[in-house]
């Protein structure tokens, strides 16, 4: 199973001020051992929200709002993920509990989210009932 | 923390740090079955004291730390035994120096886990018992677990890693990494066992399952682990791409009811695009060290063919049945042979594969193989050879033992022989 390990962005991540060697030493040796231990899908760190833009939908079915960055509500935002592959949630706890505090000054958060699986898209009934209606059509389809 | 969260915590801590401490362990007493005796020696005292303690800041250490006590016990206990022989002036060969624990804490391990898996996968066993003493030292998983993935009974697996492990202490199989020419036939058997642990994953060849994913997990786990302990090997990196590229596909191989869809059929939308980049750069690091690709980086370079096309009509055929020429060459088997005539048949027509199926007509190995009448079935449909064709899908279903796979070949058998149109056959085995 597949879990997100989400750093959640600080003041200093949207000030875009780089982090400090210790800390990118202790990153890279952290990066390193999920990598030896095979359990190392992906890791990316994230422009700061200045950067970004946000596309909401204010009204269902309206056109989207573009609103361009920085966003001030930093603890909501984030800096940066790493993807982990691992056989239980307890690992991934394990794991995650050791990533280095990702910015110090008290303001470290990690947030710990699983990522779906396949099996457990397709055990939704409503899903299977979805899939299989698309199907149905697709077939039919390319009878016709 | 409840004890059952306690035990919960530190099964996920030894899947963790098992390896590395078996590893690190079997070094300093150059026993594989004794270094696991020890750690799992220092999980019964973490069993017993973190419950009641808290889970000590560094386990992986406090682990090595209660091995090693353990190991000094032992040692100490020997010696004394050594002096009752009055063989006090000759040094024992199992004899470790404490301080060197220490050096094996702090130290790179990457060399101690590839001597392992050298170890673990060594020729002098057989495949059943390599994969199940793999899984047991280098995936940390426990006999139950072994035996549930397999679905074969638990003192049948227990008694295939006691057996392998007095074979190797039998054997006096040293620990230590095989050089020269002895190194490449070693490595050889080190991908087979991992390959071999996925595939029965990936394909599970009896019953109504198609996806297995415990074995596929922890083979691409140990593949991950061997690239990062290995980087020089582009037959490493190779196993790794194919392995990650086949198991991008998981989500988009089965159907909603359960039922397998072919690869020219599956939705390409649901193929895992992450696992799908990570198997392209590892095939690219393969590609960068710059030796001849082996069987396993030109499979992951046939894999990638289809990865990289967005849809099946975009297939790169003429490519692939290069590759597959290629695979004739360096591995060559009836299994390539079938593939190689699917992949002429797809580039230049289905009379050319065609020919090539027929060359392999009277090959002994595949006479109870599915896959050659069900491909032969697939040329002969394309052809409009209709009759012949649902003959060979009716042999095909009485050789395969999935049963889904049966479903689809009599459903196609029926198809050739109820109407007189050709079938929409988009459909192939590869």
């Amino acid at each position: 199973m597949q879990f997100m390990m989400i750093v959640k962005a600080t003041k200093d991540s949207e000030a875009g001020k780089p982090p400090s060697l210790e800390l990118i030493n202790a990153m890279m040796k952290y990066n390193e051992e999920l990598a030896k231990a095979g359990v190392l899908v992906a890791g990316q760190g994230l422009h700061p929200s200045s950067d970004s833009i946000r596309i909401s939908y204010p009204e269902p079915g309206g056109k989207p709002k573009v609103t361009d960055g920085p966003f001030t509500e930093s603890k909501e935002l984030i800096a940066g993920f790493t993807i982990i592959e691992v056989s239980s949630r307890e690992e991934a706890i394990e794991w995650a509990m050791r990533m280095p505090d990702p910015h110090g000054f008290g303001e470290g958060q990690i947030e710990l989210r699983q990522i779906f699986e396949p099996e457990e898209l397709t055990q939704d009934p409503e899903a299977l009932a979805k899939e299989a209606a698309l199907r149905e059509r697709v077939e039919r389809s390319r009878k016709a | 923390m409840t004890a059952i969260d306690a035990h919960r915590t530190i099964d996920a801590i030894w899947r963790i740090e098992s390896t590395r401490l078996i590893a690190g362990l079997a070094r300093m007493v150059r026993d594989v079955g004794l270094a696991e005796d020890l750690a799992q020696d220092a999980l019964l005292i973490a069993l017993e004291k973190w419950p009641e303690t808290g889970i000590p800041d560094k386990p992986g250490a406090w682990l090595m730390a209660a091995a090693k006590r353990r190991a000094i016990d032992q040692m100490r206990r020997k010696k004394r035994l050594e002096r009752k022989y009055e063989e006090l002036g000759r040094e024992s060969e199992s004899n470790v120096e404490p301080s060197e624990f220490d050096a094996v804490l702090e130290g790179d391990i990457g060399d101690d886990i590839l001597r392992l898996i050298f170890t673990t996968c060594h020729p002098i066993l057989s495949s059943d018992a390599r994969v199940a003493l793999t899984l047991r030292l280098l995936g940390g998983l426990t006999t139950q677990e072994i035996a549930r993935a397999f679905l074969v009974p638990e003192p049948t697996v227990a008694q295939r890693i006691v057996r392998a492990k007095r074979t190797l202490a039998e054997a006096r199989v040293p620990f230590e990494m095989p050089e020269g020419a002895d190194r490449e036939a070693r490595l050889a058997s080190v991908l087979e066992v991992i390959y071999l642990m996925f595939n029965e994953g990936y394909v599970a060849t009896s019953g109504g399952s198609w996806l297995k994913p415990t074995l596929c997990f922890e083979a691409l786990r140990l593949g991950r682990i061997l690239a990062a302990a290995a980087p020089d090997e582009p037959e490493v990196h190779g196993l790794v791409a194919l392995m990650e590229i086949q198991s991008s596909r998981f989500k988009a191989r089965v159907g909603p009811t359960g039922e397998p869809i072919l690869l020219m059929d599956q939705n390409r939308g649901q193929w895992d695009h992450l696992l799908i980049r990570r198997g392209l750069a590892a095939l690219e690091r393969a590609e960068k060290l710059g030796r001849p690709f082996g069987p396993y980086a030109l499979q992951a370079a046939i894999a990638a063919c289809h990865a990289r096309a967005g849809t099946a009509g975009e297939t790169n055929w003429i490519r692939i049945a290069a590759l597959y020429d290629a695979l004739s060459r360096v591995a060559p088997s009836p299994v390539v042979e079938i593939n190689r005539a699917v992949a002429l048949s797809m580039a230049f027509g289905p009379e050319v594969g065609l020919e090539v199926v027929d060359a392999l007509a009277a090959e002994p190995s595949l006479k109870e193989y599915p896959l050659l009448p069900g491909v032969r079935g697939d040329l002969l449909a394309k052809l409009g050879r209709n009759e012949e064709a649902s003959g060979e899908f009716l042999r095909a279903a009485e050789l395969t033992r999935n049963e889904r796979e049966r479903g689809i070949l009599l459903k196609r058998a029926a198809e050739c022989g109820g109407y007189d149109e050709i079938p929409d056959s988009e459909e192939k085995q590869s």
